[in-house]
């Protein structure tokens, strides 16, 4: 495996021997990934081949489904997520997740800015204001909502909503935002907006992205993860993944040769 | 043949046709016969009802005076007032037992139970929603008649609190289907949204399902309500059947139903008495329209996906 890591850097994820079964299937082989802290880190693949599972595994949304059984270990800036004493609302508080279709909740724009903050219990009346505003500029959504912040979050446009499902993970100060193909449901415009706000908030962040969209991980990450079927097959900076892949079968891929 | 007669082959009419006219007459036919019925119904007991109303009925006597005299020989009277406190009372303590007990039921069910505990919960509550009226009254009358008296000490146990408490667990299924439907019908985005923000199952609950079920929610409640305001054969036989202004849940009541039912086969047909029970008829008719119309305005609120 390419794995260019130096051993000084602080990761901010790090996985060893992770598997993955959802019922009988096996989703994810022994995977080992560190992702670096503060910087862009994509993951690509053909549909199937375990990046959003092993995205959906970081915060542990994966388990949702009561069907799933994991082994091996994650490490979120060095805590092990399935620690014995690990309390899951801490490790969602510092990994945040932003979803394929935009989910904001059925309440006011402003309600679903505060929604991490109150179940965190990390707002008062007096910092209220001060949050949803400091969260909606970061987010680059405050000037075009600052008049309706009592409207219902699910009026606004797509690209809107998903900058709110952004914004509303930033009072809570997550260390890691995890990304499930976060442009998939929006348009070209929209894609672009979201993704700037992405290379906005790099460095104060450590991001992962799934994404379908091979473009949009060249263009918006600076290391790239690629897997199948399951396992990591590359990781590597993306630009050296994008001109000089150190696999076949990440070649072929990227040559959209099948996937 | 193709290509000869284009027009013949396109025009022509095969079996297929006619049964498919035969199925659009005979679907439209029962759908528009609801309305025929209800309008029939409407029309037979405003019928039977209004010239009485025109004519006897004081409406300052039947909405505020207690006294439900039909049968006096010397002045008879009409007063329906201890007959809507009635069923408003023991409507209002079915609701009071109900709408926690349903809930409670359709967010265990809804949010919680899975699998086969779910399953057989859901055919339960369903069986339960089947038990006859007569049946929930005899419950009333033989286990909770005897049980009040002894618990509470008191000389009669068919009062507003036995019909209440049979009412209220009549109520429950029905309401609690209705509610757990509401709840199913959230997105379960909004609940994967929230539990990665790392809220807490009951957090999850109250701060997101909860307000977005709201709509069907009140609406399993007003169809509860419906319920209650009509159910008559648990409540005539749990309640003591007694015109009477109740002053504690101890006390006798007599439901505008029960009142129907118990009087309405010995009164003479078009006699003032009759006419006055078709006027009860027609009080609980738009009661009971209301309620259900209220009920479907706050559904349709939901469908709107406002």
């Amino acid at each position: 495996m390419a794995n260019e890591v130096t051993p000084t850097v602080e990761h901010a994820i790090e996985t060893s021997k992770l598997n993955l079964w959802y019922g009988t299937f096996q989703a994810l082989f022994d995977v080992d990934l560190a992702i670096k802290n503060g910087i862009v880190t994509s993951m690509i693949g053909p549909s199937g081949c375990g990046k959003s599972t092993f995205l959906r595994s970081v915060n542990r949304i994966v388990e949702r489904l009561g069907y799933v059984r994991t082994t091996g270990r994650i490490d979120v800036h060095g805590h092990d997520i399935f620690g014995e004493d690990v309390e899951l609302v801490q490790v969602r508080k510092q990994v945040g997740m932003v979803f394929q279709r935009p989910n904001p909740l059925p309440l006011s724009i402003r309600d679903n800015v505060l929604f991490g903050a109150r179940t965190h219990r990390l707002e008062t009346k007096s910092t209220r204001d001060e949050i949803v505003q400091s969260a909606l500029e970061q987010v680059l959504l405050w000037d075009s909502v600052k008049d309706r912040l009592g409207a219902r979050a699910t009026t606004l446009s797509l690209e809107e909503q998903q900058k709110l499902c952004i914004a509303r993970l930033l009072p809570v100060k997550p260390r890691v935002l995890l990304m499930d193909e976060p442009c998939s449901a929006l348009d070209p415009k929209g894609t672009e907006a979201v993704e700037e706000l992405i290379w906005e908030l790099r460095g104060q962040y450590t991001i992962l992205i799934v994404t379908h969209n091979m473009a949009q991980a060249r263009r918006a990450s600076d290391e790239c993860v690629f897997m199948l079927m399951g396992k990591v097959i590359e990781h590597t900076r993306t630009e050296e993944m994008f001109v000089a892949p150190a696999h076949r079968e990440t070649a072929d891929y990227i040559e959209g040769r099948y996937g | 043949m193709p290509g000869s007669r284009p027009h013949a082959e396109i025009d022509r009419r095969n079996a297929d046709w006619y049964v498919d006219k035969l199925v659009q007459v005979t679907v439209f036919v029962s759908g528009v016969s609801a309305i025929l019925f209800i309008i029939g119904i409407f029309v037979f007991v405003t019928i039977e009802g209004v010239g009485f109303i025109a004519n006897t009925l004081d409406f300052g006597e039947f909405f505020g005076s207690p006294a439900w005299r039909p049968t006096s020989e010397t002045k008879p009277t009409y007063g329906a007032l201890a007959l809507i406190v009635g069923t408003a009372s023991v409507t209002g303590l079915a609701m009071l037992v109900a709408v926690p007990f349903s809930l409670g039921a359709a967010i265990f069910i809804g949010e919680f139970a899975t699998g086969k505990v779910r399953e057989t919960l859901k055919v339960l509550v369903e069986l339960l929603a089947a038990i006859p009226s007569v049946v929930w009254g005899f419950i009333g009358l033989s286990i909770m008649n005897p049980l009040i008296i002894d618990v509470f000490n008191v000389p009669v146990g068919l009062s507003i609190l036995n019909s209440g408490i049979i009412l209220g667990l009549m109520a429950a299924p029905i309401m609690t289907t209705i509610a757990e439907d509401a709840l199913k019908a959230v997105p379960d985005t909004y609940r994967e949204a929230a539990e990665a923000m790392g809220a807490t199952r009951w957090q999850v609950i109250f701060r997101v399902v909860l307000p977005a079920a709201k709509n069907g929610l009140v609406a399993a409640v007003l169809l509860g309500v419906g319920r209650g305001f009509g159910e008559t054969m648990a409540v005539l036989m749990a309640s003591g059947h007694s015109v009477n202004l109740p002053t504690s849940v101890f006390d006798s009541v007599r439901a505008l139903t029960a009142t129907i039912a118990a009087e309405l086969g010995e009164t003479a047909q078009g006699s003032d008495h009759y006419a006055a029970l078709f006027t009860l008829g027609i009080f609980l008719f738009a009661i009971t329209f209301l309620i259900n119309l209220a009920a479907d305005v706050v559904v349709r609120g939901i469908r709107k996906g406002k």
